[in-house]
Parts: structure tokens; sequence; C-alpha cells
């Protein structure tokens, strides 16, 4: 393996090339999934986190395997960049016995415990205090992990957000909360449901140390993220990131987007953080024609075996229906 | 050995965090106020700020946070103050502790105990009043317990820290100061087992929680008239002993059910169901239930007493179910 130096970046071409792949998994594998809809291979509720890549791919690589991950319902891309097989993910959501969740969860609920991947939560802000019992958990425990924990800019609103980042930073415990401001909580623009718009600016409130980070920018998203990890592992209780970054598709399969104007999407398309690094990346002469193509080709393999393992899994029996509600042993 | 119910509970408090080192207490004043209803006063003392933990009011993150360190390997307690308060922890009990397990395959389980109190009787008013254990009682996932002997409110604590799954133990709040026997030898009775509390042959009043005391008064009343009433406490709300209800009702061939929820959407109603479901041919009188009043719980003593069941008023609903002129 060629290891060629960046001084620009910073970074190894290896490393460069693991973060585009990472990135372009994400976005081919919601394409797909946009398709599979389409056809009613996926039902119920489906949202694309396409725009958005740079974020999952940029703070999971600040994280360690025995970190804990808990996300959203937009958590396709923190799935595949925690290392959820992108066939695991698809059969969820075909509801198939050979899902991540055994199918139960569908696209709003991936879970991957050995992937210290705790899901995949549907009612906003609702995942946040869970991340801060994870974290209270390890800290009691004496465990060195800490708890990372994705929520939109919505998710700021509730009163779970303001209760959790007191209690996380009472405790000091080993919390990152990670915002992913994409300017809408489903249809309601920041400035519409926000009386103060800058994200990062609330920690202050609540003695918490954050940071605002272009979302757009991969490397600028891994930095911060680090950052605000070492905080958090040296015992000084929880950090907060605020990633600024855009949903270029609709909130949901069912979304007509009459909130927001197609010239406002398409200005932030420009910034598009998968192309921006491509770009950037030829720029450095860290990408050739050749690697990308090949790249491309790989993650289309990779798509093609996940839709074959998704097509390819069984439905489970009717009469498990009340499996898994509740447990054997202790 | 004689004990309150708020000791018998704080025994039970006691028990678990000196035989499981996974176990820690958090809520509301838990720790140096020593509990709103002091049922932890000294534990802080001996277990320190680490496994006695008093959080800021904010029960959605602290029951939330409770799920989480469940998840995380611990056996958390987590204490709400009243029912009342809950509500603001729906969305992470209702949401998240009750799903994790099943929504997640099976790959996660959440082994939470939750305490708190419930129920009338203090003149607290509305908003402090209400029994709502029934709705808990409604949700798949989770498992519902009503202590309303010393026995239990000490032994059911450490039942619920064995279940792989989040236990939800309600405590009358006119039990704590009440005086009450406690046995000191024999294994506790299993968490899921309603429990005959006084056999009887004419009648069956089912019941649990704050209302078994007056069950057990309307009984002994009702015997001086010659009725004999079995009384069943049902112990665990959800799941219901379905087979231990419709037993007594064929023993009996009537039933009074006493419950201090409001009757519409009742657990009493429930249990109706159930009875007409499986016993409906061994009934000889249409089953009775005493429940709340509908109304939010008012202030005044004697509206308040209005509002709830008494003994006189389980007395005259076992008089309604039993043949004209008996007892």
């Amino acid at each position: 393996m060629t290891v060629t130096a960046a001084p620009g970046l910073g970074i190894e071409r290896a490393q460069a090339h693991e973060i585009l792949r990472a990135m372009l998994l994400i976005r081919r594998f919601e394409e797909k999934c946009a398709e599979l809809y389409g056809l009613e291979k996926i039902r119920g509720f489906l949202h694309l986190y396409i725009g958005e890549e740079a974020v999952a791919v940029g703070a999971l690589r600040a994280l360690a395997p025995e970190d804990r991950v808990v996300a959203t319902y937009r958590e396709h891309g923190h799935a595949l960049a925690r290392g959820v097989p992108a066939g695991s993910i698809l059969a969820e959501m075909y509801g198939k016995a050979n899902g991540c969740s055994r199918g139960r969860g569908g696209s709003m609920h991936l879970f991957d415990v050995s992937r210290r991947f705790y899901g995949g939560y549907a009612i906003v802000g609702g995942g946040l205090p869970v991340a801060v019992g994870l974290a209270l958990a390890d800290k009691l425990r004496g465990e060195k992990a800490i708890t990372s924990c994705f929520f939109g800019d919505g998710a700021v609103a509730e009163g779970e957000f303001h209760e959790s980042l007191n209690l996380a930073a009472l405790w000091k415990l080993p919390v990152l909360f990670l915002c992913e401001n994409n300017r809408y909580a489903m249809g309601t623009a920041l400035e519409r449901h926000q009386s103060q718009t800058d994200i990062a600016a609330k920690a202050a409130a609540y003695a918490i140390p954050a940071e605002a980070v272009d979302g757009m920018d991969v490397l600028a998203v891994e930095a911060a993220t680090r950052r605000a990890a070492t905080s958090v592992r040296s015992g000084a209780g929880p950090f907060l990131v605020e990633y600024r970054t855009y949903r270029f598709r609709a909130h949901s399969m069912y979304d007509a987007e009459l909130y927001r104007s197609r010239e406002e999407v398409e200005q932030w398309k420009r910034r598009d953080p998968l192309r921006s690094f491509e770009v950037l990346l030829t720029g450095e002469g860290l990408l050739s024609d050749q690697e990308r193509e090949a790249m491309e080709q790989s993650v289309q393999a990779e798509i093609r075996e996940a839709e074959a393992e998704a097509e390819a899994g069984v439905i489970e029996p009717v009469a498990d229906l009340l499996r898994d509600l509740q447990g054997t042993g202790p | 050995m004689k004990a309150t119910y708020r000791e018998a509970v704080r025994m039970g408090l006691r028990n678990a965090l000196l035989s499981d080192p996974r176990v820690f207490l958090m809520g509301e004043d838990v720790g140096r106020y020593g509990g709103s209803y002091a049922a932890s006063r000294g534990l802080l003392e001996e277990f320190g700020p680490e496994r006695i933990r008093d959080t800021p009011l904010s029960e959605s993150a602290f029951v939330g946070a409770g799920i989480g360190a469940a998840m995380g390997g611990m056996r958390p307690i987590v204490e709400v103050m009243t029912v009342n308060f809950s509500l603001l922890a729906l969305d992470q009990i209702v949401n998240n502790a009750a799903t994790l397990r099943h929504m997640s395959g099976g790959q996660l389980a959440v082994p939470l105990t939750v305490r708190m109190a419930t129920g009338a009787g203090r003149q607290l008013a509305a908003q402090h009043s209400h029994s709502l254990e029934g709705w808990y009682a409604h949700i798949p996932g989770i498992t519902v317990v009503a202590p309303a002997t010393h026995n239990d409110a000490r032994d059911m604590l450490g039942l619920a820290l064995k279940e792989p799954d989040p236990v939800f133990i309600f405590e009358h709040l006119m039990l704590y100061p009440q005086d009450g026997e406690l046995d000191e030898t024999g294994a506790p009775m299993p968490l899921r087992q309603a429990c005959v509390r006084r056999t009887g042959t004419d009648v069956s009043v089912i019941t649990y929680g704050g209302s078994l005391g007056k069950a057990l008064a309307a009984a002994e009343r009702l015997a001086a008239e010659g009725v004999s009433a079995e009384v069943l406490d049902l112990r665990c709300l959800r799941p219901l002993d379905t087979e231990a209800i419709l037993g007594s009702v064929r023993r009996t061939h009537r039933a009074v059910i006493v419950d201090e929820g409001w009757r519409s959407g009742s657990l009493a109603a429930e249990i109706t169901a159930r009875i007409m479901e499986g016993a409906f041919y061994e009934l000889d009188a249409p089953v009775e239930r005493v429940c709340s009043a509908e109304v939010p719980i008012p202030y005044p003593k004697h509206l308040e007493d209005a509002a709830l069941p008494q003994t006189a008023t389980i007395v005259e609903a076992v008089r309604r179910v039993l043949p004209k002129g008996a007892g």
C-alpha cells in the first residue's frame, strides 16, 4: 500500500480513500433504498441522510470500538459508518429475520449491540436520556468508554435535551452530545423553532464546552469530534458538537417539501460533502480517476450483495410474534 | 417483627444495595432529604453519594438514564416521587423501557426497577392523588406490581431486581406510616402471583395495593352479618394472575372488584372482562366494581372520601351481588 503523506490535509492516501468510500457507501446505499421504497420492498417511514454523510463518517472516526453510539431515526449513515453490515441493515428494512433487529424495528430502529450501536430512536430527543444512562453505567463501572449521542436541531426544542445536558454536566458523565443541525425540524426551519439559533451557544447554560463545525467538511467534522472526545475522555464531563449540515432529500418519502425553495436546496448541493471531498483529494493528488472508478465498483458490488442478502432473508413465522417481549434470565 | 410499611420498603432497599454492587438508587430527594416519603432515610450515609443519587427535577432524564444504565450493565432503582410526576417520563417508559428488547430483536435488555407512590387519601388534591397504575398495566413489555402488605413492600423490590426487564412498583401513599408484621423467615412469594388474603365462600373481593385494607375491613364487617367474603390481593397488575382470579370466582360465584383508579377503561374493567371470558357460566350475579368517582380528586376531606372506594361502599357492593335476603 502506498502511504502518501498529504501535508495539506494531514491524512494519508489510505485514510482518505477510507473516508471517501464510507461516504460513498452511505450515498449509494440510500439511493438504493429510495429505489426499493418505490418498489415497495421497503415500507413504513424512510428518512434519507443524503447530504449529511460527512457528519456520521467524520464523527464516528473519532470514536473507539468500545465507545457507545446512540442515534436517531435517520440513522442508516451512522449504522453503516459504525460498521453494521449493509446487508443486515437492508434486510431490516425488508422486515426480514436476518435484519440487524430481526426485522422488528425497520429503518428507524437499527440496533447492533456487538458494534455498540444502541439504536435507532424515533421519538425526537428520546435517545438523549438513554445515552446519559449508558455513560452513567460506564462511569459507575469504571469503564473507559464514552457514549456518543446524535440528535437533530429539532431535538434541541425538546425538554429531554435540556434535562439530559443538565444531568450529564452535573454528574460529569462521559457523553458526547452530537447535534446534526440540518436547519429543519421536519419542515420547520431553525429560525422558526429556535429563539437562539446558535445551538452550540446553548451548551454554555449547562457549563458544557461546545464547538460548532462545518458539517459538510468531513475532515473538519472528524477533527472537531476528536477534540471533543479527548475532552470527554479526560473526565471533564460532556461536550457538545454542533455540525452545520443540510439534508438534500425530503424529510421522509411522504414530504412534498413545501417549506423550502428549490434554490436553497441547489445552493447547498453545491457544497455536497462527497463531491467536495473528491475534488479536494483529486486536487491533492490523493485520488486518481481509476481509483475513484474502482471505489464506485466496489461500493456497487457491496450494495448488490446487501440487496441479495435482504431478498434471500426469510420472514419470521407469525408464531414468533410475541418473541423478545420478555427475557428469560436476569 | 413489627415495622411500618416505609421501614419495610427501606429494608428492601437496603437488602438490595447490600446484595448486589450493581444496584444503585436515584431520584428526587432520595439522598439528603431521605426520600419524600422517608423511605430512603439513612441510606446516603450508609451507601454514599455514588449509590444514593439525588437527581434534578427532570423525570424524563433520570428515568431515561435508568434505562441507559440498566442497558449498560447496572441494576438501577429509580424512585419517582409520585405516579403523577411519572407522566413527565412517559416517553421514556412507554417508548423506550417497554420497547427496546422487542424492537432490537432481543439484543437489548432493560433490567430497570422504578418505584413510585400512588393513590389518594391525604388531601393532596388533583395533582398528587391519582391512581394511574392501571395505565401502566396496559403496556406490554413491563411488569407492574403493587405491594399491599409489609412483606411485599420489603420483598418485591429484591424480586424486581432479579427480573431481566423493567418492573414498576406502585406503593400506595397511605400505607407508608402503617404498622404491620414482617415475616423473618421463609422465601418471598413469587412476583406474579395473586394471593388470597382471606378465604371465603360467598363472594370474591378482588383488589390490590391501598384498597386491600379496606377490602379486608369490609370482609370483617360482612362476616358479622354472616357473609363469607374471600379477599384476593392481585399483587401483580401486569401480567394479571388470571388463574387466581378465575379460581376464586369459581369458588364463590360472585365478584366485586375494588380499584382506586377511575372506572372507565380501568384495571377493574379488564378484570371484569377476564371473568366474563373465563368464568361466565360460574357467575351467579353480574360483577360489581368499586372504583373512584370520575372526577379529579378534590381537596376537602369529605369530598375526597366520597370520591374513593371505602369500606362502606365495598360492603354495599357485596350486598348488591348477594341473593336478596342474604346476610
